[in-house]
């Protein structure tokens, strides 16, 4: 395929994946998504985004480096899980904010404990995608 | 009392903290010497694993308290001399950190009640000592000592976990309710000696503390441990963690104590340890090398005492523990100040130093006098109440005494030479640096020690009223009285002992100066005497682990990537033979195929085929991305949305990372590939229908316990989801995901590290 038609068309089809993997991360409570496969969305959109343009380029979309994301994405959900703690209850239970925000849903430490595992998901698989891509020296 | 330290402490930070922490220290000896004399035990417990009936459960009586004092009062001494030990140099927050984990550790080794959290501190003290006596992590012989440090006490601390969860069960059986069966402090109630299993628990129980107290054979990992810094000697290797042994052992005492196998094990095992160590130590060269090995000298004595079981014993093993805590730490303290400010622990080059150190020398001698039993040192006190003890035995009195006596004669030398020796006699020339007095800091310790030394020694009742009168009694399982006197009277047995303790000094000053002279002026060419053959088999041992993996790991491993995949591909295959094998369920075949099904099957053997023909590389792995679709499409006809998503994801990124991976590989080779070789074939073929026959069996199992019918009801009330895959993934089971996510991380870590790595040097083309 031509670069040309590859540069427009991923130009065109990274912003609606990139939605696209946040909506599935938030509906992924109540149906079908999730962390997981909002993670592997992302991901696979920029990995398409580094094929088109280049890696350097790819990583310049990213406001963290993929290292970041990852680690980000641990002590995130690390952290929901200690949440359980403070509240005196066991470790990574659940807890909810009774009344749903607009546009998000209900917010809780589950769902902090997803995007913890969406971040990691996206940063592991760009670390190696990026290495993987990168043009020789 | 466990803060965390950060390790990127600077040297100029280091000195305040240092003695913020020293004074916390002292906070806390105070707050506990304050406490004494206990009438009551003080307790605290948490619940921790309440299924398992294990509980943080903490107890202060009076042998702990006795420990307790120790930890603190040493540990506060020892980080003012690290700061000053380690002055100019990085690294010093480190230390301080792991000394200050160490304690923590230690303390809570001393104050559990739980049989199982202690052993969970006692393990963590081993982990600390790893820690630290591999400080100097860049040096071989750190790394190695710390090794062997680790693999001997972990490998002790398993045997000791086996037999608490022994005593545990045996007491459940002998009638004691599930929550006091796990406490030490509630073993007493009932006779765990007439439990069948006793003496394998004893047994146990005996290997971890032995391990712990360097008795042999298990006392090789002491000396090597002498490579961490001086401070952490002083306080691990001294004071603390090797007496954790001699702590288990005080504290079963009353349950075990009685068994003719305890008393049977015990002392002799104590004696030829002690005898045996006491003159090894003569043999070495270096300062902290003698004081490994007279320290594993008087552990030995501290088990035969206990072993003997006594009242008088258990006296003199409470006060030997104190006393030689305080001598040792301060002797080391004093071997550490010689190297920093000389350069060197030669004892044989080490002389004359008392006008260039003379308060060095003299805290040098205070420790040596009371090491050595002289008068009125508390190390006096206590080897008068050894040999008093030792002459009050029915049995084998005079061997006891025999061996007692020529082990304290070495001890004498050994304390001569540490302490006096490096600071009489002729001015030594040719040291490293030319010697200077050492700081203050470097000195409290040294010198605080001795003063107590010699205060408890003249005023004894401070000590056995308040606290050592207790401690004995917590040993023994009785109380008892203890009346510590410098002077015992005029009576036989006094003065026999006395006597003995006389004898002892003066053989062991003529000892020391016959050994002093034959080692004057560097006369021997070697620094370190070679190792004995139970060392090098020891070594040995140790090294042929690694060796025999290695040898095992190019076996399996030697051939390249396919050939690792082979190997791997041929175990599960046997294994899933197995399990075939002895089946015995007939797989059916059930419901009818829908078109829409067929349309997913036909396109997964569509793309194998694709994957099969030998044309470009890039053709087969579009067709294994065919059949990957495929099987998603059958996820999604079943009725698993997420699954199909899931896989429909994983499938994309695969073909990805497998073009990537493949263009690096073949470097622009688009050629057809090679034919693979027939047994490759064949081992393909029989994994694919072993997990395929696997996956068919296991497809008409029913699990009994309906696991997804409750994860189904529960999804909604208790989890608020209606997506049952995803509740379960991020909140029935969210600890199974953390512990996938932080293996992910880790995985994608070093993925890009070797990647990373490869582009670093220049690239040698596609090899497989």
């Amino acid at each position: 395929m031509s670069p040309v038609i590859l540069r427009t068309a991923v130009r065109v089809v990274i912003p609606l994946l990139a939605l696209l993997s946040v909506f599935l991360l938030l509906r992924g409570h109540d149906e079908p998504g999730g962390g997981f496969v909002g993670g592997l969305l992302l991901a696979s959109a920029l990995a398409l985004h580094a094929l088109a343009f280049g890696v350097r380029r790819s990583r310049a979309l990213l406001p963290l480096d993929p290292k970041t994301l990852t680690a980000t994405g641990l002590v995130l959900a690390l952290l929901s899980g200690v949440a359980g703690l403070l509240a005196r209850e066991p470790f990574l239970t659940g807890l909810w904010l009774t009344e749903p925000v607009p546009g998000l849903g209900k917010l809780s430490t589950v769902l902090a404990f997803d995007v913890g595992v969406f971040l990691v998901v996206v940063g592991t698989t760009l670390l190696i995608l990026f290495e993987l891509e990168e043009e020789d020296s | 009392m466990t803060p965390e330290t950060s390790s990127s402490v600077g040297p100029d930070r280091a000195r305040p903290l240092a003695w913020a922490l020293a004074i916390l220290n002292v906070g806390a000896f105070v707050w506990l010497a304050r406490l004494l004399p206990l009438a009551e035990p003080l307790e605290r417990s948490w619940s921790w694993v309440p299924s398992m009936g294990v509980e943080l459960a903490f107890r202060l009586d009076a042998l702990s308290a006795g420990f307790a004092l120790l930890i603190t009062s040493i540990g506060a001494l020892v980080l003012l001399y690290t700061q000053g030990y380690m002055a100019g140099s990085a690294g010093t927050g480190r230390l301080l950190s792991r000394l200050l984990f160490f304690e923590a550790a230690m303390l809570g080794l001393v104050l559990s009640d739980d049989l199982i959290s202690l052993f969970v501190f006692w393990e963590l003290t081993s982990v600390a000592s790893f820690l630290l006596i591999g400080f100097h992590h860049t040096s071989e012989a750190s790394r190695r000592a710390a090794r062997r440090a680790l693999v001997v006490t972990a490998g002790g601390g398993l045997a000791l976990l086996v037999g608490l969860i022994l005593v545990r069960a045996a007491a459940t059986d002998l009638g004691l309710d599930p929550a006091s069966a796990g406490r030490l402090s509630a073993l007493s109630a009932v006779d765990l000696t007439a439990h069948p299993l006793a003496p394998w628990m004893l047994g146990l129980l005996l290997v971890g503390a032995f391990t712990k107290s360097a008795q042999m054979p298990f006392h090789l990992w002491l000396p090597g441990a002498m490579a961490a810094p001086t401070p952490v000697s002083a306080y691990l290797h001294s004071a603390t963690m090797v007496k954790a042994g001699i702590y288990l052992l005080a504290r079963v005492n009353p349950v075990f104590g009685d068994m003719a196998q305890w008393h049977w094990t015990l002392v002799p095992v104590g004696l030829v340890t002690m005898s045996m160590a006491a003159f090894m130590a003569l043999r070495q060269n270096d300062l902290k090398r003698i004081l490994a090995y007279s320290t594993v000298s008087v552990l030995g004595i501290l088990v035969a005492l206990l072993g003997l079981g006594t009242e008088a014993a258990v006296e003199a093993a409470v006060v030997f523990l104190v006393a030689h805590a305080l001598y040792k730490a301060s002797l080391f303290m004093i071997a550490g100040i010689l190297d920093h400010q000389t350069g060197t622990r030669r004892a044989d080059l080490l002389s004359g130093l008392r006008r260039a150190m003379p308060w060095t020398a003299g805290a040098g001698v205070l420790a040596a006098l009371s090491k050595a039993g002289a008068p009125p040192m508390f190390g006096f006190v206590g080897k008068e109440l050894l040999y008093k003890a030792k002459l009050d035995l029915d049995l084998f009195s005079e061997l006891t005494i025999l061996v007692a006596v020529v082990t304290n004669v070495a001890l004498v030398a050994s304390a001569m030479l540490v302490g006096v020796k490096p600071f009489f006699g002729a001015v030594a020339t040719g040291l490293p640096h030319s010697p200077r007095e050492a700081p203050l800091s470097m000195l409290a310790g040294p010198w605080a020690l001795g003063l107590l030394g010699i205060g408890i020694g003249l005023v004894p009742a401070a000590f056995d009223e308040k606290l050592g009168g207790a401690m004995a009694s917590v040993v023994l399982g009785t109380p008892v009285e203890m009346k510590l006197k410098l002077w015992h009277g005029l009576n036989p047995s006094a003065l026999l002992v006395l006597g003995l303790s006389g004898l002892t000094l003066l053989v062991g000053i003529r000892l020391y100066l016959r050994l002093r002279r034959r080692r004057l002026g560097g006369s021997q060419a070697r620094p370190t005497p070679p190792p004995s053959p139970l060392d090098r088999l020891f070594e040995a041992a140790m090294d042929g682990l690694p060796r025999g993996a290695g040898w095992l790991t190019a076996r399996l491993h030697g051939g390249g990537l396919r050939r690792d995949v082979a190997v791997a591909l041929g175990v599960v295959v046997a294994l899933l033979a197995a399990v075939l094998a002895r089946s015995t369920r007939i797989p059916t075949v059930d419901g009818d195929l829908r078109p829409l099904e067929a349309m997913a099957v036909i396109l997964v053997l569509a793309g194998t085929v694709l994957a099969l023909r030998r044309a470009r590389w890039l053709t087969a792995v579009i067709g294994v991305g065919v059949t990957g679709l495929g099987v998603s499409l059958i996820f999604l006809l079943q009725g698993a949305p997420d699954l199909a998503l899931t896989q429909l994801m994983v499938e994309t990124l695969s073909v990805l990372l497998l073009v990537a991976v493949l263009l690096r590989l073949r470097q622009g080779r688009p050629g057809p590939m090679k034919g693979p070789r027939p047994s490759r074939v064949l081992l393909a073929g029989a994994m694919g229908l072993a997990v395929g026959a696997t996956v068919w069996l296991a497809s008409t199992v029913r699990m009994e316990e309906g696991i997804g019918e409750f994860f189904a009801a529960a999804s909604v009330p208790e989890a608020k989801g209606r997506n049952v895959v995803n509740v379960i993934l991020t909140d029935f089971r969210a600890l199974d995901t953390l512990g996938e996510i932080t293996v992910l991380a880790l995985a994608g870590a070093g993925i890009a590290a070797l990647l990373r790595a490869r582009r670093a040097r220049p690239s040698e083309g596609g090899r497989s």
